[in-house]
């Protein structure tokens, strides 16, 4: 256990562990996204009530779960950086913020095009939809924030308080249609009790989720290899790993 | 398959444009995410690659 935890804190050894992994993750994911696409794009049954709009389900729901949970893996990555002091924490919490970034903005994009054929509105502002537009407004802080600093320990620093602060808004987000009149529909997958959506419909869901969590994990090991690239780019480890 | 023809899986029954925009704009997105960080990864690989041989070959000629 202790040995894991001090791999995961030992640079040279993340960078082989993305180099490893990569290869194999990129095609999976790649060909787990265009298959669970085609599932639901042309598979799937149409809805009784919203007809095919509802096809963009299929990328709105995995894109706003993994934006909520990548917010987590941020804001942990933040607390240890902030209390052990370990430079690979601080490199993956700014490794995971663009990518929550993008990920509320699909999932905003998408949820405009859909509220357009379904409540006639691109935009409304109620609960559910301004606590995702403040999620995105969090992941921009936190790369702002570290670009705001010259002094970058105490940017890593700011970064990792403000994204702990922010998870505040997590909750909020997952209980505002429950708690607020809304016209976003509730949650159709409950982990407790039965679905409120047909198996034909619930399968490509859930494939799409899986895959856009395995997106997001490729995302960011891209992204860490990037940063570490370029934070030990005068390492001995490193000039040695890529000139051999 | 939910169509019985290619015209419509394109139309959807008038919802196509809003459904295919949705995935295209989403495809786009991740296509970017994923190669702007291999670009800039690679570019930087192929300086410590140039860094490198130049001093390679500098400490060749010292010797």
């Amino acid at each position: 256990m202790w040995r894991i935890i001090h791999q995961l804190g030992s640079p040279p050894w993340v960078y082989r562990f993305c180099d490893r992994v990569i290869p194999w993750l990129l095609p999976l994911t790649a060909v787990a996204l265009i298959v669970g696409s085609a599932w639901g794009l042309l598979f799937a049954p149409t809805d009784y009530k919203q007809g095919d709009s509802y096809r963009i389900i299929y990328i709105h729901v995995p894109a706003a779960v993994v934006s909520l949970a990548g917010y987590y893996i941020m804001a942990f990555a933040g607390l240890v950086s902030l209390v052990w002091r370990i430079k690979l924490a601080d490199l993956a919490m700014r490794a995971a913020a663009p990518i929550g970034a993008a990920f509320t903005a699909v999932a905003l994009i998408t949820g405009a095009i859909w509220g357009k054929p379904t409540w006639g509105a691109w935009w409304v502002w109620d609960a559910r939809v301004t606590s995702m537009l403040i999620l995105f407004f969090l992941y921009v802080g936190v790369i702002a924030l570290f670009q705001a600093y010259d002094n970058k320990t105490i940017a890593a620093r700011a970064c990792a308080i403000l994204s702990l602060v922010g998870t505040v808004n997590i909750p909020i987000i997952y209980k505002s249609v429950d708690w607020w009149y809304s016209l976003h529909q509730p949650a159709s997958i409950k982990f407790t009790g039965s679905s409120a959506i047909d198996a034909s419909m619930l399968y490509p869901l859930l494939g799409m989720i899986v895959a856009f969590y395995a997106l997001f994990a490729l995302l960011l090991m891209l992204n860490l290899k990037q940063s570490l690239t370029s934070e030990y780019s005068q390492s001995n480890w490193l000039i040695k790993r890529i000139t051999t | 398959m939910q169509f019985d023809s290619f015209s419509e899986a394109l139309t959807m029954g008038g919802h196509g444009g809003f459904v295919w925009a949705a995935y295209a704009i989403t495809f786009v997105v991740i296509l970017v995410m994923m190669v702007r960080p291999v670009i800039n990864t690679r570019s930087m690989q192929g300086t410590i690659q140039r860094e490198f041989d130049r001093k390679q070959a500098h400490e060749k000629d010292a010797s």
